[in-house]
């Protein structure tokens, strides 16, 4: 056998991986935008998109082949390259995240003595540090696309959005050590792990004390998506669009994909770190029903994809529950109310730990 | 492995440094400052240094720069006029660097048998985080130094807002 065949086989079965888990989170970024115009309309007391295919559930396609065949119209006094470059950026970096996502139970699986775990993608050791780099990244994306649309409304959206993202990542970075400090690891598997001991009861939100996180997480996770109430980078009554005033055909659509694949990073984010990840919130009590291979692997996954919706819905729900705010009190209740309140939670975190292991 | 990623980030971190300096418009130099940080943290990274890595994009390319490419976008700063080259640095320039460059080379190939190195796939197949024992030495050892350089920031910080309310 050639020396490199297991390498081979790793690399093709990562792609393989990799391939899945994008078309999943690509089909998923399609229906959050449909879940989003339903939701929306029933709140609002009207039906939403009805019309193509069974309730409007053909809607994104349709969506896609229009944006797709749209004419790309490129105003003559941008700048050009970076003009392009600043939605694969801001799509790239959304979907990049979702790599070290341990989505499922660690199930190892050996095909031709190569062994991958078909739970997650990557492994990594500081895995929530890849994803808050990654996400510090994307702001380029944004910041870019407005300065080189050359259009004032434009580079007002992303002044406003790359202010509110550098002030809110401070926010949320610190929301989440008190979870690594309770986990005492980086590595995503090992913060689900700490929370896998006695179902809901020992999910950070309940059992690890870390609601206050929980909170002061998910409002930075609003700001740092541009979603309401802290939407003003794109809001419509001031700035036309936005940053993406200028942008048209699929380089729109690549901005609109950003912003819900971002959303749904957020979300497994949150699941992972507040909600037990992929366990079950029964904890060990049903593990004897459906206990076969194939269903050990499913069952955690879809309790994952469970809670990621839910997480979803809640943002959708906020969109059509509050108004908009001030620019100013945008800023101060990050800068004021956010960032206090999570240092004091790591400091209530780390006093109740030491605490308890003196004991 | 590791020579591979060495020389494709080494000379993509030297090519953005290059461009940095050749590049007229301020946000093309900023941005090719981002190329240089991220090939850093690719380097580090590859060196089995993964915690430094993550610092080096969260904190470099993804806080430090984002301020350089805002502040361009707020005051909106146009491509840069050419001026007469300095008559100091076109004699002193090439001769300097190499100079310094070649002190560099020899002090790291002199304490190479101190410095100590790793390799990736120790580094990825071993799978210990480096983090515990950065944190260790840090909160042992290093400890004066490191509470002494947070007494800095927050005199940094305060010098900051000191500068920015004019009414006090």
């Amino acid at each position: 056998m050639n020396p490199h065949t297991p390498f081979l086989i790793f690399l093709l079965l990562s792609i393989a991986k990799i391939v899945v888990v994008l078309v999943i989170t690509l089909t998923a970024v399609a229906y959050t935008v449909l879940l989003e115009r339903k939701v929306l309309g029933r709140m609002q007391n009207r039906w939403g998109p009805s019309r193509v295919g069974p309730f409007g559930l053909l809607q994104p396609l349709a969506d896609g082949i229009k944006l797709f065949l749209k004419e790309d119209i490129m105003p003559l006094s941008v700048e050009r390259p970076l003009f392009i470059l600043a939605p694969l950026i801001a799509l790239s970096c959304a979907l990049m995240s979702i790599a070290v996502v341990p989505f499922g139970k660690a199930t190892p699986v050996t095909i031709k003595g190569v062994t991958v775990d078909i739970g997650q993608i990557a492994d990594l050791n500081i895995g929530l540090l890849v994803i808050l780099g990654i996400t510090s990244i994307g702001v380029y994306g944004i910041a870019l696309s407005g300065w080189s649309s050359n259009n004032k409304y434009s580079l007002f959206g992303s002044l406003r959005a790359s202010a509110q993202l550098i002030s809110y990542e401070l926010a949320l970075g610190l929301s989440l050590v008190g979870v690594v400090l309770r986990a005492g690891s980086l590595r995503l598997r090992d913060i689900v792990d700490s929370q896998s001991a006695h179902g809901a009861l020992s999910w950070n939100i309940l059992g690890g004390f870390q609601i206050v996180a929980f909170f002061v997480y998910m409002m930075s996770a609003y700001a740092e998506t541009n979603r309401t109430p802290f939407d003003l980078p794109e809001a419509e009554s001031e700035l036309v669009a936005g940053y993406h005033t200028e942008y048209s055909s699929m380089k729109f659509a690549m901005f609109f994909m950003a912003e819900y694949a971002n959303m749904i990073t957020v979300a497994c984010v949150a699941t992972l770190l507040f909600l037990g990840g992929a366990n079950s919130p029964f904890g060990h009590l049903f593990d004897h029903v459906l206990n076969n291979a194939f269903f050990n692997f499913l069952i955690p996954c879809l309790w994952f994809v469970a809670k990621v919706f839910s997480f979803i819905l809640l943002y959708i729900w906020v969109r059509a529950t509050l108004p908009r705010f001030r620019y100013d009190q945008l800023m101060g209740f990050g800068w004021k109310f956010l960032l206090p309140i999570a240092m004091l939670n790591i400091l209530a975190t780390a006093l109740a730990l030491a605490f308890h292991s003196t004991v | 492995m590791q020579l591979a990623l060495f020389i494709i980030f080494g000379l993509l971190a030297v090519l953005g440094a290059f461009n940095l300096l050749a590049q007229k418009h301020p946000i093309n130099s900023a941005l090719s400052l981002i190329v240089v940080m991220m090939s850093l943290a690719v380097l580090y990274f590859s060196l089995g240094a993964e915690f430094l890595a993550a610092a080096q994009v969260i904190v470099y390319s993804g806080a430090i720069m984002v301020l350089f490419v805002f502040v361009i976008m707020l005051l909106n700063a146009g491509e840069e006029e050419h001026t007469d080259d300095s008559k100091v640095a076109s004699i002193v320039g090439f001769p300097g660097a190499a100079a310094v460059f070649c002190l560099l080379t020899f002090v790291f190939l002199k304490e190479k048998a101190t410095l100590g190195f790793s390799h990736l796939e120790s580094a990825l197949g071993g799978a210990v985080s480096n983090i515990v024992e950065i944190s260790h030495v840090l909160f042992t050892k290093l400890l004066l130094p490191f509470e002494v350089t947070s007494i800095l920031v927050l005199v940094a910080i305060l010098g900051a807002v000191v500068l920015a309310r004019k009414e006090l």
